[in-house]
């Protein structure tokens, strides 16, 4: 049952961007288990999956931020018989200033976007690492690349998590193995309903999915979406802090 | 992404209707799931609500300024379908262009299809658009077998035509004003092929054009004219006329949306003028009148040729379009044509693509819907202000006084008297309406 299809577990896929990825596989005819938190808003999602073509489209009614990664993805693998692609895409954005004077608030977004992110990541390195293939796939942010003042707890998160990623993708290259940290730039999403989403910088969850399907092909171990934020980002990088620390970013 | 984040109306600008001549600032909200829009109805005060797909419609009945938008593109789900059936349910807001890409291979296709596919399954049963094929099937409301419709009051209702018939025939072509439409169930058609045999046949005159109508409409299920109305004398209404059925080859293969140009800018104003458009009129007929006789066509291009352009409505400026679609019922319709064509020719005023079809007996199930046995005719004009809008008061007259209608989706000026005299069963219509919904153009020729 197994053989070419592809099987695929995506944590967070009520996300839009996570949506989006998972239509590409869908069409591709791939088998796919969705993990949210949401049970319904996901049995809608795979409802549609399966009529786009996805061989199978199962939910798991999960708090990934919570619940026990290694345990939860034992279970899942264990059903699948294998695992293809594992996409972090869950996570949050907060207010930089509230968590600030928050730090309970604060502890919950780190707790999401590394600690329970980290243990998830490492789970599926684990079960890669015996398979000796597959992908892991996280979804990042430029915001990781350097800290600024308006974002940079998000930023520490997600940068966390980069580092973590490359690492994981450092031990399993010579296995043939992967894993690929996918850092969006601004993407037009729930996620940033609060912003005025003009100009060239915004980008559709479409085209970052089909950088992050792409992703569980080749490339990475660090990939920006879309592709141009690496120049951007290494200009921010290397801004001298004379320069840096006057700016408002 | 996994947090749910407090779904809010925004204030835009940027939100426009495809004539691009509306412009005033939009409240819009962007949800991605059903279970956020009984929370957004009550949201924004008092503002009326009204549901929008692509806002591919050309005026105002998309817009709704002094209330707030819903853009429906996020529910853009499949819920399930029969590849034996062919009953397609999905939620309002996918497009037919992802409709085709599904069930093309599948052998089938929508029962009908307007001109364009980037519209929204919502948007195609709130207007109960029509297409090349009316003679045969009617509009798309005659292929909905149930659709759900949330009110304004929180109530969530399955309609179809025998349960609730009225709130059914109110909602088919009701320019979303009687709710939300969620979801909707259509009866899809088998084809034989994604390729149409297409013949295209040059004519002379008006006269010439009922003849191959009345030849053409029982032997192929698509008809359809392309008219030059600059041509004037001998020539007026001269075109192409395209008559096409399903191929029987059962190469199912979908269209790719991958090769979309795209018009970068608004064009200068003067770029399409009376000059340019004659030129490109006679250019375009003579080429199509050099290569006659039946070819093989995929459905994208046969369907949907200006879709190659993804947004050409920026060819006509930034004072935009404006659209005129009319019908005339049989008994008067070569009188009317011939009047609208001379007062068209008389004004200088150039139209780019001017469409003519007949239309079937197949009655429309909505009380607003405009398909009905007769000949439509649509224009488009590029903006040039009071001089365009007279213009199109005087056509306007004409389809009065033959007892025809004006199209809702085509029209952003059109007078309530106009409005009232083309939808006769609009009084019965506004007892049905949601009291929360809105829009600019209801407020415009109904209130």
């Amino acid at each position: 049952m197994t053989g070419s299809v592809k099987q695929i577990v995506i944590l967070g896929a009520t996300s839009a961007i996570a949506e989006a990825t998972a239509r590409i596989w869908a069409a591709q005819g791939a088998r796919l288990v969705l993990v949210a938190r949401d049970a319904a808003r996901a049995e809608i999602i795979a409802a549609d999956l399966k009529t786009r073509g996805a061989a199978d489209a199962d939910v798991v009614a999960l708090d990934c931020a919570k619940a026990d990664a290694e345990a939860e993805l034992g279970k899942i693998v264990s059903r699948l018989g294998r695992l293809d692609i594992l996409l972090l895409a869950y996570g949050v954005l907060g207010d930089q200033q509230a968590l600030e004077i928050a730090p309970a608030a604060a502890a919950d977004m780190i707790r999401t976007n590394f600690d329970s992110a980290a243990l998830w990541c490492l789970a599926g390195a684990a079960i890669l690492e015996k398979q000796r293939s597959g992908a892991l796939l996280a979804i990042g942010s430029v915001a990781g690349d350097r800290g600024r003042q308006s974002n940079y707890l998000y930023g520490a998160t997600k940068g966390g998590l980069a580092l973590l990623v490359e690492g994981i993708a450092h031990r399993l290259a010579p296995l043939g193995a992967r894993a690929v940290i996918i850092k969006p730039g601004f993407v037009d999403t729930p996620m940033t309903a609060a912003f005025s989403k003009k100009g060239p910088l915004w980008a559709k969850p479409e085209a970052i999915a089909a950088v992050i399907a792409r992703s569980a092909e080749k490339g990475g171990p660090v990939v920006y979406a879309p592709a141009f934020w690496m120049a951007i980002m290494f200009v921010v990088r290397n801004l001298p802090w004379a320069i840096f620390r006057k700016t408002k970013l | 992404m996994a947090t749910s984040v407090a779904l809010s109306f925004r204030e835009r600008t940027d939100v426009l209707s495809w004539g691009r001549v509306v412009r005033h600032s939009q409240l819009v909200a962007n949800p991605r799931f059903a279970d956020e829009l009984p929370a957004l109805l009550l949201d924004a005060g008092s503002r009326t609500k009204l549901a929008v797909g692509l806002r591919r419609s050309y005026g105002d009945s998309c817009l709704n300024g002094e209330g707030a938008l819903i853009e429906m593109g996020g529910l853009d789900r499949f819920v399930s379908f029969d590849s034996q059936t062919g009953r397609l349910r999905a939620q309002a807001g996918v497009t037919l262009s992802e409709i085709l890409r599904i069930v093309t291979p599948k052998g089938w296709f929508l029962p009908t299809t307007p001109g364009t596919r980037f519209v929204t399954l919502g948007g195609a049963i709130a207007n109960d658009v029509h297409g090349k094929n009316h003679h045969r099937v009617g509009s798309m409301g005659n292929h909905v077998v149930a659709l759900g419709l949330l009110r304004g009051d929180g109530e969530r209702l399955t309609l179809n035509p025998a349960q609730f018939p009225e709130m059914f025939c109110a909602t088919i072509g009701g320019l979303g004003l009687t709710g939300i439409i969620e979801w909707a169930e259509l009866q899809l058609v088998k084809v034989g092929s994604a390729y149409f045999d297409v013949e295209v046949i040059p004519y002379d005159n008006l006269d010439a054009f009922w003849a191959l109508a009345q030849d053409s409409a029982e032997r192929f299920e698509h008809t359809v004219a392309w008219t030059d109305c600059m041509a004037q004398g001998a020539n007026a209404g001269r075109g192409l006329f395209s008559r096409a059925n399903w191929s029987t080859d059962g190469v199912y293969s979908a269209h790719s949306d991958d090769t979309w140009k795209t018009i970068p800018i608004d064009l200068p104003s003067m770029a399409l003028n009376r000059l340019s458009v004659s030129a490109f009129n006679a250019l375009y007929f003579w080429l199509n009148a050099a290569k006659t006789g039946t070819r093989r066509q995929h459905y994208s291009t046969f369907f949907y040729p200006l879709d190659a352009i993804l947004n050409w409505n920026r060819l006509y400026g930034r004072r935009g379009m404006l659209q005129s679609q009319c019908v005339v019922p049989f008994g008067p319709h070569r009188e009317a044509m011939r009047a609208l064509f001379d007062e068209i020719a008389r004004s200088g005023q150039a139209s780019f693509l001017a469409v003519l079809k007949t239309l079937g007996d197949i009655p429309s199930l909505g009380l607003l819907s405009f398909p009905r046995p007769g000949v439509t005719l649509a224009l488009d004009f590029a903006n040039r202000g009071v001089e365009t809008l007279r213009l199109m008061d005087r056509l306007d007259a004409i389809v009065r006084e033959a007892g025809g209608a004006i199209y809702p989706a085509k029209d952003g000026r059109m007078s309530a008297e106009s409005f009232r005299a083309s939808f006769p069963r609009w009084e019965a219509f506004a007892e049905l309406k949601d009291p929360s919904m809105n829009s600019d153009f209801w407020r415009r020729v109904a209130q």
